[in-house]
């Protein structure tokens, strides 16, 4: 095994336990949004796209970038957006508390 | 190391810091907002800073730069138009949607990775190869499965289990080809067509997997979906040697796992059965037949249940599936505002599985402008029962069901609402049909209990005008 991989795996590991003690706090009223986030968070994915077009030079290649950067930018931008939706909806109505 | 490359791995990093802190805001309903902005800044910082590195290197062809601008240019104008346009019942399918694409993504990358090292000397390391088949494995079947989910959701598939005659053995042989094309790509002895067969399987997989699961299980299924999509793009991260996407990958993956376990346990059911599916009808309403058969009930006219509802103290709405298919989220608030306005203390008892996605029923309720202090969970609302006056079910079914305490049932040990603690219970729902557990519902021939049998949209209207009558 190499280092690179043995440090890869370290940070894979981590941020998994970082991500169990993070999101195990989020009440079941914020489920849906959690989950949209979180479905906006990989959409991280889109940089892995532009590394791959970096060294795309064959018609096949360019044909997978195009299709995983259509696929990655809507990932990323619907999911944002939507999540931004939903939690407009949540702010407190401080008129309605008795 | 050059300032450049620090400077990159910098920010990368700051926007791996952005999504942790951008996920803890969402612990509160308060913070959330600006949770989900901080999570965006910092994915729109990775991005920038991997434009800075394509224009640095110059490696890149124009024709990549026109694939890559004008792909992502498509994809987040579709994006946009839908996640702006969708309605908030809509939201699980859209969700499942952009699961599937981002699996998808990930998918592509591996292959597109393994297409690009065929052109060059050298074989790659086990380490790359092994993350290349599990990401394309993964990633397609997450792509197929979120649609076929989706789908579902949306009705454009049928909701109840779709059993594909000898599915299990297509999978099975499935899982065979795709076991024989890994070990041949694994040793080198085929390369991206290879891959590519792997993919085809995964897709098909897919589809097998979550057709017979039913539509009443897409909770758990959506969930387990998007730690699919996760662990996928964690593994495009480990073919790319990308630190962002291990991370946002690693914390994807632990959200969807936890989610899929909360779910699976508010239903009493182990994911593995769900994945087995074929329970359950999913969607679609018990046989009409079942009304009037068993036990008798008593039915309530909508002018009493109002007087009840307009003369109490303390009023639990227990909100379920059935409101959220017959989009009666508004009527809900509208009846709900009124009786606050008499001076009745109104709550809502939210099982974790109400909706068709974890927490989709807080969704629903907040776009109705419910007060998100009203919106109790079952843990905050079962002790509240006992001094409740009346609990208003909409809708919601097995969650109520008080067979649950007991053993020997289907629902047995499944966390329900305690609604018959309550001194009267008013039930609206159109027929004594079964939930998806498929058995009668105690709850409804109890004593305390009155069906008010109507559609939960009529239902609710009439009970509001109900209500507004004695407020003259």
């Amino acid at each position: 095994m190499s280092p690179l991989l043995m440090a890869d795996i370290t940070v894979f590991l981590l941020s998994l336990l970082v991500g169990f003690e993070v999101i195990s706090k989020v009440p079941a009223t914020l489920h849906t949004p959690l989950m949209s986030g979180a479905n906006a968070i990989h959409g991280v994915v889109i940089v892995g796209v532009m590394l791959l077009a970096a060294t795309a030079t064959t018609v096949t290649g360019y044909v997978l970038v195009l299709i995983g950067a259509a696929f990655a930018a809507m990932n990323v931008t619907g999911g944002y957006v939507v999540t931004e939706r939903m939690l407009a909806m949540f702010r407190p109505r401080r008129e309605e508390k008795p | 190391m050059t300032t450049f490359d620090t400077a990159i791995h910098l920010v990368y990093l700051a926007a791996a810091t952005c999504f942790v802190l951008g996920l803890h805001l969402m612990n509160s309903p308060g913070t959330a907002l600006r949770g989900n902005r901080l999570s965006a800044a910092g994915m729109a910082a990775a991005v920038l800073a991997t434009g800075a590195v394509l224009v640095r290197d110059h490696g890149i062809t124009v024709w990549a730069v026109t694939a890559l601008t004008a792909g992502a240019a498509a994809g987040a104008v579709a994006g946009l138009i839908t996640a702006r346009r969708v309605p908030m019942t809509a939201m699980p399918q859209l969700v499942s949607l952009f699961n599937a694409v981002g699996g998808g993504a990930a998918a592509l990358i591996a292959l597109g990775d393994a297409v690009q090292r065929s052109q060059e000397a050298g074989t790659p390391g086990l380490q790359t190869t092994i993350t290349t088949v599990l990401d394309v494995l993964i990633g397609g079947v997450t792509l197929s499965g979120s649609l076929v989910a989706s789908g579902k959701l949306a009705g454009l598939v049928p909701g109840r289990p779709v059993t594909v005659p000898g599915g299990r053995w297509a999978t099975v042989l499935l899982a065979l080809a795709t076991a024989g094309l890994a070990g041949l790509y694994l040793t080198g002895r085929t390369g991206a067509l290879g891959l590519s067969g792997i993919g085809v399987a995964a897709l098909a997989a897919g589809i097998l997997l979550t057709l017979p699961i039913g539509g009443a299980d897409m909770p758990v299924v959506i969930s387990l979906l998007n730690a699919c999509t996760g662990t996928a793009v964690a593994m495009a991260g480990f073919v790319l040697d990308s630190s962002p996407l291990i991370i946002a990958g690693a914390l994807v993956g632990a959200a969807g796992a936890i989610l899929t376990k909360l779910m699976a346990d508010a239903m009493n059911r182990s994911i593995g059965a769900i994945i087995a599916g074929g329970y359950g009808t999913g969607d679609s309403a018990g046989p009409a037949a079942a009304v009037g058969a068993g036990a008798p009930v008593r039915a309530i006219t909508a002018e009493d249940a109002a007087l009840q509802l307009a003369y109490a103290h303390k009023v639990v709405i227990v909100p379920g599936y059935g409101l959220a298919a017959a989009q009666a989220q508004h009527e809900t608030v509208a009846l709900a505002r009124a009786l606050t306005e008499r001076g009745v203390q109104v709550s809502y008892g939210i099982h974790p599985v109400a909706g068709r996605m974890p927490g989709h029923m807080n969704v629903l309720l907040a776009e109705a402008d419910a007060p998100y202090e009203q919106l109790k969970d079952l843990d905050e609302i079962n002790p509240e029962f006992p001094g409740t006056d009346v609990a208003l079910v909409v809708g919601a079914n097995d969650v109520t069901n008080p067979a649950a305490r007991r053993p020997g049932n289907p629902v047995s040990g499944m966390p329900i609402l305690d609604v018959d603690r309550a001194r009267t219970v008013i039930v609206i729902k159109r027929s004594l049909g079964h939930g998806y557990a498929g058995i009668d519902n105690e709850l409804y021939t109890r004593p305390g209990t009155a069906m008010l049998f109507a559609d939960a949209k009529k239902g609710l209207a009439q009970l509001l005008a109900g209500v507004r009558e004695y407020a003259a």
